[in-house]
Order: C-alpha cells, then structure tokens, then sequence
C-alpha cells in the first residue's frame, strides 16, 4: 500500500530518529516509538471516515457501569443503605435476602453498602493518583523532550532506577515508613506512575516538537515555556490522558492488591481490596464475602480498560487503515 | 506492580532500527562491543543508585533494626551493644560504602533476623521464583502466540473476536481475585484436586511440584497471555501489510509459510521486549501470587524483610531483582542483533 497513512508515520518518525541522533547521542528506543505512533497516527491519518462507524453496544454498557459506580459513590451517604461500619449480628456470612441485596460479611455488615462506601476509597485512590502522576510525569517527559541534552539524560535516569525498583516493594516500603493512610497511598502511587508518564510525554513531545506549528513559533522567538504550555501540551495531553484512564484501573487493581497484603486503607474504611482480602478465611465456606466485591472491582477495571482502550485507538494507525 | 491491562507498557530495550544509517566502520563485531559497553555503563550506574536508593528508604523506615534483633525485653545497653555490632551506629553513608564492598568480593552479609548468610538465602528462594515465572511465561506464549498468529491471518473473525474478549477479561482480573477463584474452583470442597497452598521442591518430590505450582503459574499467566495476544496480533496485522507479504502471496507461497516464515519474526520485536521485560518484573514482583499460596519465593522474603526491618535480606533481594531487570534488558537489546539485520546496521 503505498498511499497508505502508514508512509507518512514512517517518514515522521525516521525524521524524529534522525533529529534525535543528530541532537544528541542518547538514545531514543523503541518504546519512544511505540509510544508515539497513536500521535502521529492521529495527526497523519485521514479522519474519522475510514473508521468503523458503529458503536458497540459494549461501550454503553461501560460506560453506563462507570456511571453507576461513580454516581452511587459520591451519593452512598444520600442512598438508603445500611451503615457500612456497624455489624448485624443476625446477618453473619449471610446470604441474599430482601434486606440486605448482597449479604453479609464477616462481620454481619452490609455488602451492598460497604462495596458503595468501598467504591469512595479505590475511586478517590486510583483517580488522584492517576492525576497527580500524569501532571508531574506529563511535565517533566514536556521538558526532557523539548529541551534534550543533560536534563533529559538525568530524567531518563531517574526514571530507569525507580522502573528498576520493583513497584509493589517500593509501595509497601512507602506504606511502610509513612504509614497506610489515604493520602500515603495517593502519593506513593503518584510516585510509581510517573516514570511511565515521563516516558510516554517525552515521546510524544519529540515528535510533535518536529512539526511546522512549534518550528515556526519557536522561529517567532516564542519562550520555550510558552511553547511548551501552548504549542505542546495540547498534543501531549491526549495521549498522556487515554494511557491514564487506563492507569485508573490498574491502581484500582494496585490498592486491592494492598488491602490484600494488609497494607491498604486501613480497616473501618470499606475498600475493595479489604472486603476481598477480609472474606478470605472463609473462601471456600462462604466464597459469596471475597467474590462479590472481586466481581464488582473486576466489573469496574473491566470498564475502565474497554473505554479506555477504545478511546486509545482513536489515535492509533496500525488498525485504523485495515 | 504486578497486574497490567491490555495496553502496551513502556519498555526501555533498543528499536528495530527505524534509520537506515550509514553504515559504521568495523562492522558488526565493534558495534555490538559498543553497544554491550554503553549498556554495562548505564547498568552500573543504575545498580548503584537503586541499591542507595533503597538504603535511603530503609534508613526512613520506623522502627528501629537494633530493637527488633535485641528482641522485646532487651536492656537499652542491650540494644546499643547490638547496634554496634551490627554497625548500625556508623553514618548511613559508610555502612553503604562498606556494603557495597562486600557486594564486590561475593558477601551479601548476613539476615538480621536468622543470621543466615543472604547469599544463602537467595540461593534457597530465586530457584522458587524463577520456575514459577518461566513456567508462566512459557505458558503465556503457548496461548497467545498461536491465537496471535491466527487472530492476525483472519481479523475480526470467530477466534479473533472470542480470544479479544477473553483476554480483556483476562487483563481485568486482578491477580489475587482470580487466584482466589482458582482455589475455590480447584481446591476446595467437593473439587478439591490440587492443593490450595504450599509448595514442594521439585527435587523432593517432582509430581508433587506440579501440583503445587499449576495453580500459581495459571494465576501468573493468565493476564500476561492476554496482552501477548494482542501485542502480537496487532504487530502481525501490520507486518502483513507490508510489500514483501504480497510478493510472497503472488509468488504463491501457503498461508502457513507466508505467517510462519516471513511474517512471524519480523511481527516479534515488540513480544520479546514485553516478554523480557516481565520475566525482570515477575523476578521480584510475584509477591501476590507467593503470598496467597504461600509458596516461599523471593518476593515473599523482600515483603517479609521489609516488616522485619531487616535490611541485609532486604538489600540482597533488592540487588538481584534489580540486576535481573538490568541485565534482561540488556540482553533483549543484543538480541536484536541477532533477530534483526536492520539493527546491525545502525547499532
């Protein structure tokens, strides 16, 4: 296919090589350029027509569970639920009943009220952490790539040591020396993602760094920071927000993974990852206590990873011109 | 971190070799020598800095090393006679350099807790992990690579669509849920086939060993299938768009042909990056998995070690998940010398 979008990728791209062995000689791998093909895709292909043009019933389905999830969880306290945190005694590993729609756990206390209350926590964790990755990773990646040389190889080299670290140790190490608290969460997993964020944002600006638009601004006698701000970061935002959405889960996943270990939001808050790590003694007796809040958070990531996914491919060639 | 979705991570390993270039003198003996050069210096520098790094981080744990040998009812003149002979009262700084020395002649120190040397306990844990990540690792490839190949050579049909929406599945269930489902499914109650926990040495007891690691290594896989599937699936896609895939078709050549001999390899770069990657990551990473069945692996020690403030263990498991990504990297990186002529090229 020679007319094809994909010679013009190409191109872009071997240009973005070339300048990048001509600038410096650090390296510039193949995950820069797996990283920067949606961009370029979105920028070099033909719109939307080409795409298929009906929505699978999948996405509303997503997104319609994102919706409940998010909705029950900033309104639980309005909801007539059961309080989350008071045990019923009569409702000890109980089952389905008119009065309480999921059971009960360990304790007699409401599953359907703690995996809404529960939602509050692994919503508020996976989204801050997520955003507060993404705006310092997003900013440093705008910075090593836009001004290269020795702040981007000392970028690159944090980055390299903390991805050398294995995540969950450094995790629980956080966890450990500031203690399981909401915020120490956030923040240690803020921490964990911004390597990744760094990385994809770097790429990303290397190419669009290439393109007429900041070429002439900089012509112009732009400062650098306004052309980061203005010319760059609008291109980069995209790319850095679909791979994050997609993060949102994964932390979801992350902060369960804690809970499980003990090491997550600590007990009267309901969490996912605490619901399930707590009806773990009665797996095989009771298995409704873990399997319900695992099916509900694997609902949730399952959603998560569909929209984002889907919104991701908007910007991705490889497919599109199948 | 131990779970990933469908989506690609970053990988830091080199490119398929996107310029064309000129054509370096000395060939491709002195560009590998380069190559492995500049990585043995970046792989230094990056050892030295996690190994300070985590030094830093257990210095800022609470609680006091010196304490918890001493044990509970220990005398503060006790705990002050331990901590000096554990060297704990030395600037953090020395205690590093000194460590670091010993690093280099082969002693890793020993445990705080046990006394036993960490050379010794690694030894006794990484056989553990490492079986446990090959074997999920081969097992991953077996499931993705065929279902690739095929997904890619007919798109959007029967197999391409079952097996995208049961990876996604796949990639959405946390580790720890879907081990949880395993042990209900497999271990408990009336369907109780397999243990729930433990773990036998191969050399003790081969089929027992089996039996305990099919349900961890099914945990461990699982996800990763799934994103081999669909890396390999779409990398395939476009490698089968190129022009040397038609000239093969118009020359007449077979379907099993054209995918296994002229598209499969070139479609590889990316799954062998990822693949390398993860074998790095579960190295360290199987925390989950080895602390819901309770198998006794290297992760298990570094999250133990980390409770128990003992930072000789801890430093010791942190070097070698470190060197192991490191050095994993780097050799996917050589490999790409062998797999693909572009790199030699321009190396």
């Amino acid at each position: 296919m020679p007319d094809s979008p994909k010679t013009t990728t190409t191109t872009s791209l071997e240009k973005a090589a070339v300048a990048d062995r001509d600038a410096t000689d650090s390296e510039i791998t193949s995950a820069d350029l797996d990283l920067v093909e949606p961009v370029t895709g979105a920028t070099a292909t033909e719109p939307a027509k080409a795409r298929r043009s009906r929505t699978p019933f999948g996405w509303y389905l997503a997104w319609f569970w994102i919706a409940a999830i998010v909705i029950s969880a900033i309104f639980a306290p309005l909801l007539p639920l059961w309080d989350p945190a008071v045990p019923d005694y009569n409702n000890v590993f109980g089952g389905i009943t008119p009065q309480h729609w999921l059971g009960g756990d360990t304790l007699g206390r409401d599953n359907l009220s703690r995996i809404i209350y529960g939602a509050r926590a692994s919503l508020l964790v996976g989204l801050c952490a997520v955003l507060l990755g993404a705006i310092v990773g997003g900013i440093l990646g705008m910075i090593a790539g836009y001004f290269r040389g020795r702040t981007e190889r000392i970028l690159s080299l944090i980055t390299d040591v903390v991805l050398a670290f294995p995540g969950l140790v450094l995790i629980i190490a956080i966890v450990a020396i500031a203690g399981a608290s909401l915020t120490n969460l956030i923040v240690g997993l803020a921490i964990l993602s911004v390597p990744t964020f760094i990385r994809l944002s770097r790429a990303t600006t290397l190419v669009v760094t290439q393109r007429e638009f900041v070429q002439a601004a900089r012509a112009y006698g732009c400062r650098p920071m306004r052309i980061i701000l203005r010319e760059i970061a609008p291109n980069v935002v995209m790319p850095v927000a679909a791979y994050g959405f997609i993060m949102v889960g994964v932390f979801i996943v992350v902060e369960g993974s804690l809970s499980f270990l003990g090491l997550g939001i600590p007990p009267p808050t309901p969490s996912w990852g605490g619901m399930i790590a707590g009806g773990r003694t009665q797996l095989i007796e009771y298995p409704h206590i873990s399997l319900i809040p695992a099916a509900v958070m694997f609902l949730t990531v399952l959603s998560i990873n569909y929209v984002g996914e889907r919104s991701r491919k908007l910007f991705e060639v490889r497919e599109s011109n199948l | 971190m131990a779970e990933m979705t469908i989506s690609t991570p970053p990988t830091t390993a080199a490119p398929p070799g996107e310029t064309p270039g000129k054509v370096p003198r000395g060939g491709r003996r002195k560009a590998a020598v380069r190559r492995i050069r500049r990585r043995l210096v970046h792989l230094l520098i990056v050892l030295i800095a996690v190994t300070f790094l985590s030094f830093v981080v257990i210095d800022l744990l609470p609680g006091d090393a010196a304490v918890v040998v001493a044990g509970d009812n220990a005398t503060p003149a006790q705990v002050a006679q331990v901590r000096t002979d554990l060297g704990l009262d030395r600037p953090m700084i020395v205690r590093y350099v000194d460590w670091l020395g010993g690093v280099v002649t082969g002693d890793l120190g020993r445990s705080f807790r046990t006394g036993q040397p960490v050379t010794e306990a690694l030894a006794q844990r990484i056989p553990v992990t490492f079986e446990l990540t090959i074997i999920a690792q081969v097992l991953a490839l077996l499931i993705a690579v065929p279902l690739a190949i095929y997904s890619a050579y007919r798109p959007g049909r029967f197999v391409d669509r079952t097996s995208m929406t049961l990876g996604f599945g796949a990639a959405a269930m946390p580790q720890f849920v879907f081990g949880m489902v395993l042990i209900v499914l497999f271990a408990g109650g009336l369907t109780s086939i397999l243990p729930a926990t433990g773990y036998t040495s191969f050399f003790t007891d081969p089929l027992d060993n089996l039996r305990t690691i099919i349900l961890p290594c099914l945990t461990l896989m699982i996800a990763e299938a799934a994103v081999y599937r669909q890396l390999l699936r779409s990398d395939m896609i476009s490698t089968l768009q190129e022009d040397y895939i038609l000239m093969a078709r118009s020359k007449g050549l077979g379907p099993r042909t054209i995918l296994l001999r002229h598209a499969l390899r070139p479609s590889s770069f990316s799954l062998i990056t990822l693949s390398g990657v993860n074998i790095g990551r579960l190295l360290g990473g199987t925390v989950i998995v080895e602390t819901l069945f309770a198998i006794p692996g290297l992760g298990q020690m570094i999250v133990q070690a980390v409770f128990n403030r003992d930072y000789m263990l801890l430093q010791g498991g942190l070097l070698f998940v470190a060197v192991a990504y490191v050095v994993i990297n780097m050799i996917i990186d050589l490999l790409y010398l062998v797999l693909d002529p572009r790199v030699r090229r321009d190396a």
